[in-house]
């Protein structure tokens, strides 16, 4: 069977949807937004010290511990999801949990439990060859992530190990509601399709709809997260959140 | 094998750049940047200018036979890195980092600070350099340590206040690593001990070398032969790794770093990485931390701010993994107890950091042979403690 990734870039744009788990009831979070178009989900593992993760998703990791969320009810959560969906489900998170669970002992439980792909933060290339080709062997595809300042040089070299699509961040900093994305956006996902033929996924910053379709004009998807994350911290209900999503696909007036 | 100098980013197995994408180019560049600034003359002659003419090196080494008398000891001396300007050691390090900073022309250097040493340490090297400085403090720490916030306000740095996960120094690196992922191109990140991705165990370990240069010269010429053992209190490990840099090929010197014991052996009420025998990565770099099962962090406790981290520079679990350093802890009371110690029998007063390498000598004294000549590094004086010391007392 082909990875669920790889196929569902043939056949449309992705609407990626990230969410902390273990922060509210993930399984429901995680169905109102595929109900409300997202047709890929990230499952956030907490983590202590998450340095890549702007305020609002420092907070959801920080509630997910105090619930005491391992990477084992993550991956229950992931198949809670897959029982009833076909979406493409991708791990995100740091590298330690990760490392300490052992991964040649959790990443067969992983793919068991519906995961496709997973995406460590701080895991550059140089570091993660042996645990991505670990997980290349258990057909869990590692996610690089490419950025504004990623050279050529590395952009190809990254590109050689990369399978499924890459995740292109569309600002330096932190994750974070931001407004409107960098002038040079276009410019930027052109060179990257220069170097690869990989789908790309673009993230970090797209507070709505505008950016949303902006974003579909150049590269093969988008994600929200913290966008989803600060409209659940501050109180929206499973079916607000449906509308949320929809929102980022048709235009409100 | 080489325990200053990475090979490959490592130091047997421990080290490497764990860091989000965005921050390669930066540290790349760093890289690029060391490599060069090592070895030149001009950056050379600066540094050194600095640290005599600034810092106020050398510092001594001071026999202290009251203590060791009362200790039952052999003949103890003092590296006297308290003596310094900001009183610390962490001056030789931020001198040399802003320094480089200057050179490659950076805009603004950031910090974290945990006791507040760095942070001061940076704000005085920034102001002596002409860089503006901002430094990330836990608001524990802040309060912890107000008179240090003051000082690096006087400074004219702007202190900022971190109020995530635990308000410590853990996660003022964390809101560090934030501030520059967003903005390495004009900035540069200071960082204040021998940890983090590499470069920076190699660099900050290489500013730090010069205290143990100076003890081995100082040793040869007062004493006429190296010391038996060399002690030195750790939290991420610069002062220690500075000072053991001068005897790790010296087989016959005994290296021993003293960790924070901090209340107990609960987890959380320690900082005592080696005595968790766990390995895993934080802030860019695989080494020995403290974790729980899930692999997520562990809160730390110390009576010292400076201790108070949950990982070790990997320099120093090389040293360990290899048996070259002997790795121990002392807790809170018995740091507490050497501060008075050495303050009433020598009129010095240690920071609490530093009195805890005084602590594990004072335990051992007894038991060493009387002609042994031990070496305590007093990496900080204890002003910033006075009120820590009052309220525990």
């Amino acid at each position: 069977m082909p990875n669920r990734i790889s196929a569902s870039f043939k056949d449309h744009k992705v609407f990626a949807g990230y969410i902390t788990v273990g922060d509210g009831d993930s399984v429901a979070i995680a169905k109102a937004l595929i109900q409300g178009g997202v047709n890929m989900l990230e499952l956030g593992v907490p983590f202590s010290d998450p340095v890549a993760d702007g305020p609002v998703i420092q907070r959801a990791a920080q509630r997910a511990l105090e619930n005491h969320t391992t990477l084992f009810d993550v991956l229950e959560v992931a198949k809670k999801i897959r029982a009833d969906s076909s979406i493409p489900l991708v791990l995100f998170g740091y590298f330690n949990p990760f490392l300490h669970a052992d991964p040649a002992a959790w990443l067969p439980q992983a793919k068991s439990s519906g995961i496709d792909g997973i995406l460590v933060v701080d895991l550059p290339y140089e570091e993660g060859k042996n645990f991505y080709r670990t997980c290349l062997a258990h057909d869990i595809l590692p996610i690089p992530v490419i950025t504004p300042v990623t050279s050529t040089s590395r952009l190809k070299i990254i590109t050689r190990y990369a399978k499924g699509f890459l995740y292109y961040a569309n600002h330096k900093g932190t994750t974070g509601v931001r407004s409107g994305l960098p002038a040079d956006f276009s410019e930027k996902i052109a060179a990257i399709q220069s170097a690869t033929h990989l789908p790309i996924l673009a993230g970090f910053g797209i507070s709505g709809h505008k950016d949303a379709q902006e974003i579909l004009k150049h590269a093969d998807g988008f994600v929200v997260g913290s966008f989803f994350m600060k409209a659940l911290e501050d109180g929206a209900s499973l079916k607000e959140l449906t509308q949320i999503a929809r929102g980022f696909l048709e235009e409100r007036i | 094998m080489n325990f200053l100098i990475a090979k490959n980013n490592y130091y047997d197995k421990f080290g490497g750049i764990f860091v989000p994408e965005i921050l390669m180019p930066a540290l790349q560049q760093l890289i690029a940047d060391w490599k060069y600034y090592r070895r030149s003359a001009a950056f050379k002659a600066q540094f050194k200018k600095s640290l005599s003419e600034f810092a106020g090196r050398p510092t001594p080494l001071t026999e202290i036979p009251r203590f060791a008398e009362a200790v039952k000891g052999p003949r103890i001396f003092l590296k006297r890195e308290d003596l310094l300007h900001t009183g610390a050691h962490k001056i030789n390090n931020a001198l040399g980092q802003c320094l480089l900073a200057k050179l490659s022309g950076k805009k603004r250097v950031i910090a974290e600070t945990g006791a507040g040493q760095h942070g001061v340490a940076t704000a005085a090297a920034c102001a002596h350099l002409g860089l503006p400085c901002e430094v990330y403090m836990g608001a524990v720490d802040m309060q912890r340590q107000a008179l240090n916030v003051q000082r690096m306000t006087l400074f004219g740095a702007k202190v900022i206040s971190v109020n995530n996960g635990t308000q410590t120094l853990k996660d003022a690196v964390n809101e560090a690593l934030r501030d520059w992922s967003a903005s390495f191109e004009e900035t540069y990140y200071c960082l204040g001990s021998a940890l983090g991705p590499h470069p920076y165990p190699e660099m900050v370990a290489s500013f730090q070398a010069v205290i143990g240069k100076e003890t081995k010269a100082q040793c040869l010429k007062q004493l006429g032969g190296l010391p038996h053992q060399v002690v030195a209190c750790i939290g991420g490990g610069s002062n220690a790794i500075g000072i053991f840099s001068a005897f790790i090929d010296q087989p016959s010197v005994e290296l021993i770093g003293v960790e924070a014991g901090g209340k107990g052996n609960k987890p959380g009420e320690h900082a005592a990485r080696f005595f968790a025998d766990d390995v895993g990565v934080l802030h860019g770099c695989y080494t020995y931390l403290l974790q729980n099962a899930d692999g997520q962090i562990m809160p730390t406790h110390s009576i010292s701010a400076g201790l108070d981290y949950p990982a070790i520079g990997p320099q120093h679990a090389a040293l360990f993994a290899a048996k070259r350093a002997t790795y121990v802890a002392a807790n809170d009371q018995e740091a507490l107890a050497a501060l008075k110690l050495l303050a009433e029998t020598e009129g010095i007063l240690c920071a609490l950091e530093s009195a805890h390498a005084v602590a594990h000598v004072m335990k051992i004294a007894h038991e060493l042979p009387k002609e042994n000549i031990v070496i305590i590094n007093l990496s900080g004086r204890g002003d910033k403690d006075l009120g820590t010391i009052i309220e525990k007392s």
